[in-house]
């Protein structure tokens, strides 16, 4: 197993109200080395939380996160973040912020770079290494933002909803990169995502996690051979785990009591 | 916009050289008109050439002045005025970045630098010749006055802007303190330092003049009263014209500094 969670909460306290507010509870699952595994969720049950604590952006209440058998509390050079909007730095060259997370860690500039332009190469952004962040499309920025996470050569990939600030055809493009990208690395790879489509067509299983306090409701596997192509996605396989999914999801949405989500079901 | 290089290719020659500087030869040609109505006006005795002078009495006048030492006036003001920017910057931006940056500091300085910020510093000046004499030291110290607060608040309000997501991303890769200043925070800042220096040499100016006027033994401030005390309206109107060629050099340098910095934006 290499990123074992066992029975991780997370409490904080509302600034003004004095509560606390249990947003993870006794969260516990493990994922092998070199597996892609999803963690599906309505908004607000607390995945992207889930996913700064094994970060370690956030401090767990209670509970142990083991990366190849050693406990995790703080940011570390075994993890790397790719995250939701692109956070480049916008002053820096595409090559430069690919650079950043190695720079951070003491790597010289002239390994660096190499490292950089290797990575650059694998995103498929090469020729763009002068261009700066203003100058890319969405899904090129995000392409910046998972070379930059690779170039630390993590043993965990975190990835918090990288998909989801861009329009419709792009994600779909992205989703196909990204399944590329992890079959050419095999790097563990913890995906956080709102999106069934999504969660189905990249991951080896899909954790689904109920509404707040966040825990695991279920595991579900994916057995859907690879790689797979987006025409996949019209198979009564990919339809038969997407509808599952939709009913697991769907009551965990409910409870949140939105205005009218009664009338779903 | 409006983009003159491509409009040149298109033609050559004369028309080509008018289209390419059309601003300058403008700006060049209502100088230069200006310039000439002030010299024909009190020649033609419509107005008072004693209260107006006219550029050749000022010319005149600058000849004067540098056959009688007025280069060490101008050196005089210049080591003011490098020297209290110098100070103001060097202590402004750190401080800035400190106060901006440590919720606590902040608490405790604040409101002096507010209050400070807002008090007119030529209401200092008396207080400060008091203190420091009317040497070259007093007018740095007004120099550095001028320029410090603006470019403190500038600092100050530029550490707020730091981006949440920039400063998760570089913790995330297990960034100290020192190294999301260096990367993030001062990068960051940077158009908020120009910015406060494009207030902050204006009031540093603002400082020299004022100061040498009040009390001083040279400098170009120190010439315009003395030259005013005498009714000298030409050396006067040389000391103006320095300043606002000095002020206007100095906005051109920093327009430069701007671009050189902001290249990833445009």
């Amino acid at each position: 197993m290499k990123l074992e969670l066992r029975k991780v909460s997370l409490e904080y306290q509302m600034r003004r109200s004095q509560q606390s507010i249990l947003a993870l509870q006794d969260v516990s699952f493990g994922v092998d080395t070199g597996e892609l595994v999803a963690i599906l969720g309505p908004s607000g049950c607390g995945k992207t939380s889930l996913l700064y604590v094994i970060a370690g952006l956030l401090p767990a209440t209670r509970g142990e996160i083991r990366i190849d058998e050693l406990p995790v509390n703080q940011p570390g050079h075994n993890r790397a973040t790719v995250f939701q909007s692109a956070a480049l730095l916008p002053w820096r060259t595409v090559l430069r912020n690919v650079t950043y997370g190695l720079e951070i860690q003491n790597h010289s500039l002239s390994q660096s770079k190499e490292m950089a332009r290797s990575l650059i190469h694998l995103v498929g952004l090469t020729g763009f290494e002068d261009s700066y962040p203003r100058e890319l499309s969405g899904g090129m920025q995000q392409r910046v933002n998972l070379a930059r996470a690779l170039a630390t050569s993590p043993d965990v990939l975190l990835m918090d909803e990288p998909l989801s600030n861009l329009d419709a055809q792009m994600r779909e493009l992205m989703q196909l990169e990204i399944q590329r990208i992890w079959l050419e690395t095999r790097k563990t790879i913890l995906y956080v995502t709102h999106s069934i489509d999504e969660a189905v067509f990249l991951a080896d299983r899909v954790i689904v996690m109920t509404a707040r306090p966040g825990t695991v409701k279920t595991i579900v596997p994916i057995d859907l051979p690879r790689p797979r192509i987006l025409g996949h996605k019209k198979n009564p396989n990919f339809h038969r785990l997407q509808n599952l999914l939709w009913d697991l999801t769907e009551e965990e949405f409910i409870k949140l009591g939105e205005p009218g989500s009664e009338m779903i079901k | 916009m409006n983009n003159p290089s491509t409009r040149v290719s298109k033609s050559n020659g004369l028309r080509g050289f008018i289209q390419k500087y059309e601003s300058t030869i403008l700006a060049s040609s209502a100088a230069l008109a200006f310039l000439l109505l002030w010299e024909i006006l009190p020649n033609l005795g419509l107005i008072n050439p004693f209260f107006t002078s006219s550029p050749s009495r000022i010319l005149t006048a600058a000849q004067w002045l540098f056959n009688h030492g007025f280069w060490n006036d101008i050196l005089v003001s210049l080591k003011e005025f490098a020297a209290g920017i110098g100070l103001a910057i060097l202590f402004s931006i750190p401080i800035g970045l400190m106060l901006g940056w440590y919720r606590r500091l902040n608490a405790m300085f604040e409101p002096f630098i507010t209050m400070l910020n807002a008090t007119p510093r030529v209401a200092l000046l008396p207080l400060i010749i008091l203190w420091l004499g009317i040497g070259i030291e007093s007018k740095i110290a007004a120099v550095f006055l001028g320029a410090f607060f603006p470019l403190v608040v500038n600092v100050m309000a530029g550490v707020r802007t730091v981006d949440e997501t920039l400063l998760k991303c570089a913790r995330s890769f297990g960034a100290n303190d020192q190294q999301v200043f260096k990367t993030l925070v001062i990068p960051t800042c940077v158009p908020f330092i120009v910015a406060g220096m494009r207030l902050g040499l204006g009031r540093g100016l603002v400082g020299v003049v004022v100061g040498e006027m009040l009390a001083s033994t040279a400098g170009v401030g120190h010439m315009m009263s003395l030259a005013s005390s005498s009714f000298q309206i030409d050396k006067m109107f040389f000391g103006l014209v320095l300043l606002a060629g000095f002020g206007y050099i100095l906005t051109e340098l920093l327009k430069r500094l701007e671009k050189r910095f902001n290249s990833w934006r445009s």
